[in-house]
């Protein structure tokens, strides 16, 4: 907690359904300093999903029940802290982008109408004023930080009317709308293809350097986390089975479940040989 | 590195029957709604011997307790002529359940069946059944009664035969839009290129799939053929009297309105009960299956 | 070695049609394609969404018709052939969900014994070869009972291998079959996979957007850009050496986890847009080009 901008510590959550209460994290702790570039890599079942939802306080309680930790946002427990207060920093201090670029947005509405009304309500949660002309021109200014080359047509747009990656770079830009402090990316650009996913993951690193924020990255790809995070951490079963420097980690992984997720990794190098007669010769 | 371990099975999880008794059983509208079912079926079934007056079914005339109000002696009171209106209403439930029972069992294999085909093989088989499903839905189903009433003669049997012959087009319309969905499906492209037959795609891969729906449908719908029968019998097109039935009694009583507002009002809440309880069950069941399909 | 599959100018137009539903004109999904797979090879058609790699896959297999072009099978067309049960004993697909290419309402062992119905195995033999065919996908033969929800991805995706085994074909279309599944996962189903190419003499037709997974899979490949082959040949030399601009871009977009592969990923620089269009490949060409000129 010292001086990290995110904290996490010891946090237990449990499931139950059916009537059967199941443990899904067990004492996770993990730090997001400020300006750092963090991963939390696991696969599905690992509890990294319902670690950022925890953080984000999207939790739905029932089945999610909090049984212990702590979740510190600069200095301040977020678990004991009212509503109210959460609901300010959730969105403006830190921000959310999400993983599907085709179901996070209304369908129904303009990328102006969507973009606007989630500024209007930042502004009336800190308190700020701003007419509808200025809202638009941060919406207009957010979108071209994301790179869009004509963000006056791309707010007039209808979601339809974009391509996946220009969605997903709708969605950065919505996160960056009130200026937050730490960005949490679920899983971003999985849902598109290789060449358009290389470009939203650039753009993110870039971003993320360029404004000075905090970037915790959640996501199940190894890859990925080599290209976008400087440090690291693993979780198995509820559990962070390691952390480190990213650079160290793939050089040598210490812990058992590490080394296994690692070499599981096909290598564009090639050499990673299946079957069992592979793994003789 | 390849892991040698045959995986084994995994922890043996929870029966499916049991994960779905557990969320219907905390579902009270559900269990509200199932019961008030279950209990006017059982009636239904046991009326003769569960009610005080069995003989009151028949024309039988007591002249000295006509027009009794509802006491410890007749439940519901008594009607123009001194029969128990308690015994009559619950045999005419079973009026009100058969007549749901025969229009619900023409109308959903029938309807199934249309909207499977329609859904499936698409192109023209798809604009004649759906084409039809149009014209029949512009129909109201009391209207069409009627002027088979008119017809026929106005009986239990032709009112049934002119409701179903409305009521599948519903049952096709929802099927059908199941179908559409699930025809593209991998699981239903498997099977096409595993050989299988149209026979088997049609009746063991897609009908499966659409059961959840056909339960709240299915649940759904008596209520309503419930009312309509018993808007048929009020405008005297149902079943004839003596027979008790639920409606018949509602438009009878309604002359003697309202200082002997029992004749009528409580055969009436009986009718509201019976739909309201397949309503509530067809809503819980509906609640049931969406989490399943969420999850 | 004889050619098991052979694909010769496949072609597939959907037609585009304006709101009054004239035909406008045509989309070229999969526009003249030809390769050729060996007996018991693994090829690979590399493309993403859009390049036109499922509808080849639904071609071969007759759930779409191809407008021209010849798909040989064995030596024979089997153009209009396809959809048959005969040809069905041949070729086999494993979906890449396996979450919906089961059917949620039956039972693995139903829906193993679909196949084994259609393709005349007496019903009385069906527990048998249902036994045989999940020892054969390493899966205990009490699994024949559940439905697919009790099961996790992996043991779903094994399922599915044993339902396209159950006919014993000879080529099988693997479409993404781990895409879906996590990484620990994937690398037990390709031990799956390449144990049972082994036994059993398969041919594959591996289709895949994971560039990593291919060059560890695939004897040969071919990259699919807007419905054609812009590149083809031996997996080593291709991933080495690319030639076309495309693969390049692909490459270069892979996330890799070691600073080998990093470095044998060319260097282009990521376009901040769309993926491109044939235009700006013609102008990322150009400017390639000069810059090897510097």
């Amino acid at each position: 907690m010292a001086n990290a901008l995110l904290s996490v510590r010891n946090l237990s959550v449990q499931f139950t359904t059916y009537g059967q209460t199941n443990p899904v994290l067990k004492g996770v702790s993990l730090d997001v300093p400020a300006r750092s570039q963090i991963a939390l890599v696991g696969e599905s079942g690992s509890g990294k999903t319902v670690t950022m939802r925890a953080i984000m306080g999207l939790l739905r309680s029932p089945p999610a029940k909090v049984t212990g930790g702590e979740i510190f946002y600069d200095g301040r427990d977020l678990l004991t802290m009212p509503d109210r207060e959460r609901l300010k920093l959730r969105g403006t201090a830190m921000s959310m982008v999400f993983q599907d670029p085709m179901s996070s947005l209304n369908p129904v509405f303009t990328i102006a109408d969507q973009m606007g009304t989630i500024l209007k309500y930042a502004d009336r949660r800190l308190g700020r004023s701003r007419n509808g002309r200025e809202r638009m021109a941060r919406v207009h200014e957010v979108l071209g930080q994301v790179r869009m080359r004509d963000p006056e047509r791309v707010a007039r747009s209808y979601p339809i009317m974009l391509s996946g990656g220009m969605r997903q770079r709708v969605l950065i830009a919505m996160a960056l709308l009130s200026e937050p402090r730490l960005l949490i990316a679920d899983e971003p650009g999985t849902a598109l293809d290789v060449t358009t996913q290389a470009q939203i993951l650039k753009l993110l690193k870039d971003l993320v350097e360029e404004r000075g924020l905090a970037l915790l990255m959640i996501t199940h790809n190894l890859g990925v986390v080599r290209e976008t995070s400087n440090y690291v951490y693993v979780m198995n079963k509820g559990v962070v089975v390691e952390h480190r420097p990213t650079a160290e980690l793939f050089e040598a992984p210490r812990d058992d479940y590490t080394k296994a997720l690692i070499a599981a990794v096909p290598r564009l190098t090639g050499g990673t040989s299946f079957g069992k007669a592979g793994a003789a010769a | 590195m390849a892991s040698e371990t045959v995986p084994t099975a995994p922890p043996r999880r929870l029966s499916n029957a049991y994960q779905n008794w557990y969320r219907f059983s905390r579902n009270p509208t559900a269990v509200i709604g199932a019961a008030i079912v279950i209990l006017a079926i059982l009636a239904a079934l046991l009326a003769p011997w569960i009610t005080p007056y069995p003989e009151h079914v028949g024309a039988v005339v007591n002249f000295r307790a006509r027009h009794l109000p509802p006491s410890a002696e007749y439940w519901f009171g008594t009607d123009n002529v001194g029969r128990d209106i308690f015994t009559r209403v619950i045999f005419g439930l079973r009026i009100s359940l058969l007549l749901a029972l025969v229009v619900l069992g023409i109308a959903i294999p029938v309807g199934t069946t249309l909207g499977l085909l329609a859904g499936y093989f698409g192109g023209w088989v798809e604009v004649v059944i759906m084409r039809l499903t149009d014209i029949a839905l512009a129909i109201p189903p009391l209207v069409m009664a009627l002027a088979v009433a008119s017809v026929l003669s106005p009986d239990l049997i032709n009112s049934m035969l002119a409701i179903a012959a409305l009521w599948w087009t519903w049952h096709t319309r929802l099927i059908y839009s199941i179908t559409r969905q699930l025809r593209t499906q991998e699981f239903v492209e498997a099977a096409e290129t595993l050989g299988a037959s149209k026979f088997h795609i049609l009746f063991r891969e897609i009908l499966p799939n659409c059961v959840s729906a056909l339960a709240v449908k299915t649940s759904l719908d008596a209520g309503f053929v419930i009312l309509v029968g018993a808007s048929l019998s009020f405008l005297g097109l149902g079943i004839q009297p003596p027979t008790p039935d639920l409606g018949t009694m509602v438009a009878s009583g309604s002359a003697f309105l309202p200082d002997y507002w029992w004749e009528s009002v409580l055969p009436g809440f009986a009718i509201l009960i019976v739909a309201l309880g397949f309503n509530l069950l067809g809503d819980g069941l509906r609640d049931l299956f969406d989490v399943q399909e969420v999850r | 070695m004889s050619a098991m599959l052979e694909i010769a100018g496949l072609t597939k137009l959907f037609p585009v049609r304006n709101g009054f539903g004239r035909k406008t004109g045509d989309v070229r999904a999969v526009d003249d394609v030809s390769f050729s797979i060996e007996k018991g090879k693994v090829y690979g058609l590399a493309g993403e969404s859009g390049s036109g790699k499922s509808t080849i896959a639904r071609m071969i297999m007759g759930l779409a018709r191809p407008t021209g072009g010849d798909i040989r099978l064995d030596g024979h067309s089997i153009i209009g052939e396809t959809g048959t049960r005969a040809y069905g004993r041949k070729v086999q697909m494993v979906f890449q969900n396996p979450g919906s290419s089961l059917n949620p309402r039956r039972t693995v062992g139903q829906s193993i014994a679909v196949p084994l119905a259609a393709h005349g195995t007496p019903a009385r033999e069906h527990r048998q070869r249902i036994a045989e065919l999940l020892e054969m996908v390493q899966l205990p033969a009490d699994f024949a009972l559940r439905y697919p929800h009790e099961l996790s991805g992996g043991q779903k995706q094994r399922v599915a291998i044993a339902r396209a085994l159950a006919v014993a074909p000879q080529l099988l279309i693997l479409d993404e079959p781990t895409s879906a599944l996590d990484v620990s996962v994937q690398a037990r189903v390709m031990d799956l996979l390449v144990d049972l190419g082994r036994q059993l003499g398969l041919t594959y037709l591996f289709i895949s957007h994971d560039l990593s997974l291919m060059r560890n899979f695939a004897d040969t490949v071919g990259v699919l850009y807007l419905g054609k082959i812009v590149e083809t040949g031996a997996t080593a030399s291709v991933f080495e050496a690319p030639q076309h601009d495309y693969t390049r871009l692909l490459l270069a977009s892979v996330p890799v986890i070691s600073a080998e592969e990093e470095a044998m990923r060319p260097k282009i620089p990521l376009i901040d847009g769309e993926i491109p269009t044939a235009e700006q490949l013609i102008a990322l060409r150009a400017a390639v080009s000069q810059r090897i000129e510097k």
